[in-house]
């Protein structure tokens, strides 16, 4: 909830450093609360959440959450649902793949144009997630 | 006995919400891609935090250097927690006392003055990656 009292998605997107999808994550759930839902959703730092921070396990209990993950080992998703976070939404980015497989998205640091394509195709489908979830606050 | 292979770990907080994260992540990357590409290799610190076996017990058996985006220090806490003390530790909003830098930009997508920021980072992790290297028996 924000300081208006608004119930907030939040989306938590996995932290993953070693490849393009974790990259291509990120830059997914940016694309979503900086733009296509800014109003409506927040995100914030897994690790802190997974650390036992305060704030951010409130946030994940109080708050429905999106999950965002790069690699089938689920970090994101598993430690929402350690936390006791409210999960209403797992979406991987290897679903906006297998609709795009044409992008071979590479580099990790600062994604290339297919990088950020396949961001902006699973951006998308998490917005699609936040309305579906903000139609059943 | 077979020597063991020299290599540093460098753990990245992951610090979505803040631009702090994105230059200790970008400023990782550097040094894995570029500066020290051979003698160090990075973990994800969700599935290190989650519990992932292989990324513990090499935080436990190899030095590692933590890179924070800002004082909560989730990577060092972590790291001491579940492997052992960092080698070093490097918060990068200390750090950023030390350079002039205007304003920082966007988490999303780093401007040149913050750019040059991750670099200088990234150049003290590589520092330290020698440090590391120099002293290892």
């Amino acid at each position: 909830m924000d300081v208006s009292g608004q119930r907030k998605v939040i989306v938590i997107p996995c932290s993953g450093i070693g490849k393009a999808f974790g990259s291509i994550s990120r830059e997914a759930t940016y694309e979503v609360t900086e733009n296509l839902r800014k109003d409506t959703t927040q995100t914030l730092c897994l690790a802190l959440l997974v650390s036992g921070d305060e704030e951010s396990l409130r946030l994940v209990r109080n708050n429905k959450c999106i999950t965002v993950d790069g690699c089938p080992l689920q970090c994101a998703e598993k430690n929402v649902k350690l936390a006791g976070g409210n999960l209403a939404g797992s979406l991987r980015v290897i679903d906006a793949y297998k609709e795009n497989r044409r992008l071979k998205p590479r580099s990790v640091t600062f994604l290339d144009p297919d990088g950020r394509q396949m961001a902006a195709a699973l951006a998308e489908r998490i917005a699609k997630k936040v309305d579906e979830l903000l139609g059943g606050l | 006995m077979e020597a063991q292979e020299k290599k540093v770990g460098i753990i990245s907080c992951s610090g979505e919400e803040r631009v702090e994260g994105t230059i200790s992540r970008v400023a990782t990357r550097l040094v894995l891609g570029k500066l020290r590409p051979n003698e160090t290799v990075t973990i994800c610190l969700p599935l290190f935090l989650a519990g992932g076996r292989e990324e513990r017990e090499f935080a436990r058996d190899y030095p590692t250097i933590t890179v924070d985006g800002c004082d909560k220090m989730c990577a060092k806490i972590a790291t001491e927690r579940y492997s052992g003390k960092p080698a070093s530790t490097i918060v990068v909003t200390d750090t950023l006392k030390n350079y002039q830098c205007p304003k920082l930009s966007s988490r999303r997508k780093l401007n040149d003055e913050t750019l040059a920021v991750a670099r200088k980072v990234a150049d003290r992790i590589a520092e330290e990656v020698d440090e590391v290297l120099k002293h290892w028996v």
